[in-house]
């Protein structure tokens, strides 16, 4: 049994009469990689910073290492928070930034020369000790803001967003750096973003969010392979949707009606009638010149596009656009083309159909 | 010259004219009598001599100096004390009540400070308002003596002065980003901590700018020195009002004015030694 480090009871939050955040359970374990992933406005911030401290909460309980912390100010709450911009003290040196907290804490000079010291050497930053913020680049000031939580050696560190600021090819050095980094202290990392992207790279497992509620948590693999709802399954990656009826259930498949085609499933718990949303992710869908005997339809390239190690294919199937990818860069159809689309049966994503939608 | 450069001179015009006349030709000419020598009546003989320089250092005017240097002193740092609870309780409030709040801090330039102080009379004097409400309530038995002495004339001073050092550390405080004073507090400081460490130092010239602001006229205002400290007491101010006007010595009051002026300088020179930059304080 793993165990819980930072532990959410019920927690709500309204900023006048707008609730962000209704009602939410969460149990985050020691020593892994959780992150709040949500488009803007879902509440992921508004959740961090009621786990810092840095507003109060309006209902419920937080509990950190099993103790109510849901009362206390930040300084009391052995949590530290990354912030989005950096947040560096502009006329502190890099030295005196990383080594503040101890300082708050008393810890004696020379003790906290020692950790910034070796802060330094984990963030790859010695010799920058007399630099000042603005002496530095913007991931070098972020790895200044990652050392500066980090030595004061947190239950939890909250990080807010804190590579959307960097350019891409430093977001994902950035992004294997604090991975690594976070499996060789075993911190517990709370991690806040709206990049899927990120989210699948780094996390032990995702809180999917949505309008101030739990939509999914699970870890990347599964989040992504086996979403429990449309939401989910558009919100991370690319997806095709088909939507049809059940009509046909058998032991071992599941036939199912889209517009004029019938389309076999792997049998679940389906039954005749059922609505069902049929997702297909576009790496999944394979092209054929050729007429395949089942799950087949046929349609017309549109356009490729190129993507550099990849191509993406537009293609038209009755008035659906449907997204599909292969790897290389060859030109390997014409637009106008007709072809077939097909896919492995395991490889579709079936849901039921939300009765509200 | 360019048509640009004609425009922009055209409109620099009237700014150039306005130092060149009213504020540098002045100074200039005070500075040049400060060498002259004053005949027994009022009027001036121009031959070069220091003598007023040197007369500035007897020890009647060291101690104008140094009581002038004290209250000021004192004002300033009452001014601080005073400024910077106001000025951050403000910037932690909604954009709109700041604009508010900081507008009624610059209402009472709308009236002429001397029409405010002979207010304060009024509510300073023995049988003034605030020794009524206080007799009347039966919190002292005797009337407090707020007036004609140096708790009146600093009540006076700081009332007068306190907006020159609100509204540059205002746009001071204003200017730190909060996500500042949320990691200060994340990573374990205190309030009083999260000020020292990081508000005090990061509005230091806004601090400068209101100190020299207040400090600089306190050492002149005679007429708060005047009215409220009842003239019995000299300060710098009205020395100098003095020596133009009553004793009509008009190189010693010269003298004693550049005297002024190169302190001042000195400060702001010190400031600037100490990495202060002129652009902060300007624009503060």
């Amino acid at each position: 049994m793993k165990k819980v480090v930072l532990k959410i009871d019920h927690l709500k939050k309204s900023f006048g009469n707008k609730v962000v955040i209704k009602d939410l359970d969460l149990e985050v374990y020691e020593g892994e990689f959780l992150t709040l992933l949500g488009s803007s406005g879902c509440g992921k911030t508004t959740i961090l910073r009621a786990i810092a401290g840095l507003d109060p909460v309006t209902e419920g309980q937080i509990y950190i290492d099993g103790k109510d912390v849901t009362k206390l100010e930040p300084k009391h709450r052995e949590v530290n928070t990354i912030f989005q911009n950096y947040a560096l003290f502009p006329l502190m040196t890099v030295e005196d930034n990383i080594g503040f907290g101890l300082k708050m804490k008393k810890v004696p000079k020379q003790e906290i020369k020692k950790r910034v010291h070796e802060m330094l050497e984990l963030v790859h930053l010695l010799g920058y000790e007399k630099r000042k913020p603005k002496e530095l680049s913007g991931g070098e000031q972020q790895r200044v803001s990652i050392a500066r939580g980090l030595i004061n050696n947190p239950k939890v560190l909250l990080l807010d967003e804190p590579l959307s600021a960097l350019d891409q090819k430093l977001r994902k050095n950035m992004q294997l750096e604090l991975k690594q980094l976070q499996k060789k202290l075993g911190i517990t990392f709370i991690y806040v973003t709206h990049s899927q992207d990120e989210a699948l790279t780094m996390s032990d497992r995702i809180v999917l969010l949505k309008d101030g509620k739990i939509e999914q948590v699970d870890t990347p693999v599964k989040i992504y392979e086996h979403p429990n709802s449309l939401y989910t399954a558009q919100f991370l990656g690319d997806s095709n949707l088909f939507q049809g009826i059940v009509t046909e259930v058998g032991k071992e498949y599941t036939w199912v009606k889209v517009e004029d085609t019938m389309i076999k499933i792997i049998s679940q718990e389906w039954q005749i009638g059922d609505k069902l949303d049929i997702i297909l992710r576009p790496e999944n869908i394979k092209i054929s010149l050729n007429e395949e005997t089942e799950n087949v339809f046929q349609g017309k390239i549109i356009d490729q596009i190129y993507d550099g190690a990849s191509t993406d294919l537009i293609i038209k199937v009755d008035k659906k656009t449907i997204n599909a990818m292969y790897l290389g860069n060859d030109k390997l159809y014409n637009k106008g083309q007709m072809i077939y689309i097909t896919w492995d049966i395991e490889d579709a994503i079936v849901l039921k159909r939300e009765p509200y939608e | 010259m360019s048509n640009k450069k004609i425009w922009k001179i055209f409109f620099l015009a009237p700014i150039i004219i306005y130092v060149a006349l009213l504020i540098a030709l002045p100074l200039c000419y005070i500075l040049l009598i400060s060498f002259f020598k004053s005949d027994y009546y009022g009027g001036m003989i121009s031959t070069f001599t220091i003598q007023n320089y040197i007369d500035v250092f007897d020890q009647v005017y060291v101690s104008v100096f140094l009581k002038s240097i004290l209250i000021a002193g004192i004002t300033t740092i009452i001014c601080i004390l005073i400024s910077y609870p106001f000025v951050i309780a403000v910037s932690h409030k909604h954009p709109r009540t700041q604009k508010i709040l900081m507008t009624l801090v610059m209402v009472p330039f709308l009236t002429n400070s001397l029409i405010r102080m002979y207010g304060w009379l009024v509510l300073l004097r023995k049988s003034g308002v605030i020794n009524q409400v206080l007799l009347g309530t039966g919190i002292i038995s005797e009337p407090l003596s707020l007036m004609y002495n140096i708790p009146g004339i600093l009540i006076g001073m700081v009332y007068t002065l306190l907006p020159f050092m609100i509204l540059p550390l205002y746009s001071s405080v204003s200017t730190i980003e909060p996500y500042l004073l949320e990691a200060a507090s994340d990573l374990g400081a205190s309030k009083i901590k999260t000020f020292f460490k990081i508000i005090v130092p990061q509005t230091l010239p806004g601090l400068f700018n209101g100190s020299l602001m207040v400090f600089t006229p306190a050492l002149g205002y005679f007429f708060i020195i005047d009215i409220l400290g009842g003239g019995k007491m000299m300060i710098l101010g009205n020395l100098i009002k003095n020596q133009f006007l009553t004793a009509r010595n008009w190189p010693f009051g010269a003298a004693i004015s550049i005297i002024l002026v190169l302190i001042t300088s000195l400060i702001i020179l010190a400031y600037r030694k100490l990495g202060g930059k002129m652009d902060d304080l300007g624009g503060a």
